[in-house]
């Protein structure tokens, strides 16, 4: 009898082992929107970083296209109940887009196009946790999924992955946003089942 | 492709809100605080996501009421309304 864990050789999760309390599995991409679908043009589309200060670290769609890309691999997870597993996604680690922004915030409202936001710490953009992606399963990011590009941050629920992103302001104290005003959790981990304030 | 995204008129409200207020809320009407446009709630936008509500102006697009259902209670933000009249017995 073996007397090492299996776990500790990182044994990968089945798929009923991914699926969070409260949610199911899909196949389908369901569309949920809290507003009308952006009509963005590429050649007017800019991404900013703005710090705590007021520094603007601004991106248009060729100089974000020209940063490296990474293509993650994630299950999503929609406070609707709904869980996606293995989505393939093309995008640009916000650690490259953080790398030479000084900063002392802790927390990020992220701005969307429509006027949609939502916050989070810092810390959850950061080490490979979170990206800004233009590509959804090899091909371009449809608008009703976000795009011309949105946030993916795949450990919280979904609501956190803005589609439209626009930009991320950092902040020295933590604003909630569209529906965290609203009652929804302020971090919102579905492992944990943080749906509404208070779970 | 679902069609989830699009939105319902107002008249999906009268549910949700019956929790909330003693009165058919969808006669009310609403004054916009983005444009002025006065709309009767059964007009308004409504884009449903779970057990949230966003019922936007049918002019300018900005939110005018939001309610959600959540574990504990009914949240419900009315910073878009300028004013809701409601028709009451006279």
């Amino acid at each position: 009898m073996s007397i090492v864990n299996p776990g500790f050789f990182g044994r990968r999760r089945g798929p009923s082992d991914r699926i969070p309390p409260g949610q199911y599995a899909t196949e389908e991409f369901p569309v949920l929107s809290a507003g009308p679908t952006p009509n963005i043009h590429l050649d007017r589309w800019a991404f900013t970083i703005t710090t705590e200060a007021g520094v603007e670290h601004t991106w248009s769609w060729d100089e974000l296209q020209a940063l490296p890309h990474e293509t993650p691999t994630v299950d999503i997870h929609c406070v609707t109940t709904w869980s996606k597993l293995d989505t393939s996604w093309e995008g640009v680690s916000l650690d490259v887009l953080l790398e030479d922004v000084e900063t002392a915030a802790d927390y990020a409202l992220v701005h969307s196009y429509g006027g949609y936001t939502t916050n989070l710490p810092l810390d959850d953009l950061l080490e490979g946790q979170a990206w800004v992606v233009f590509g959804y399963e090899g091909g371009p990011l449809a608008p009703e999924h976000g795009g011309p590009a949105r946030l993916l941050v795949p450990h919280l629920y979904f609501w956190k992955s803005a589609k439209w992103v626009r930009g991320i302001q950092l902040l020295l104290q933590d604003e909630p946003g569209f529906w965290e005003t609203l009652g929804y959790h302020e971090y919102g981990d579905p492992w944990r089942e943080q749906r509404y304030a208070g779970d | 492709m679902t069609t989830q995204h699009e939105y319902v008129d107002g008249n999906r409200l009268a549910g949700p809100l019956a929790d909330v207020f003693a009165v058919d809320i969808t006669a009310a009407s609403t004054s916009c605080i983005g444009c002025g446009r006065r709309s009767v709630v059964a007009q308004l936008h409504v884009y449903v996501v779970g057990e949230g509500y966003v019922a936007r102006c049918p002019g300018c697009q900005d939110p005018v009421l939001r309610y959600a259902r959540t574990s504990t209670g009914g949240v419900l933000d009315l910073r878009g309304t300028l004013s809701l009249q409601v028709p009451l017995p006279g």
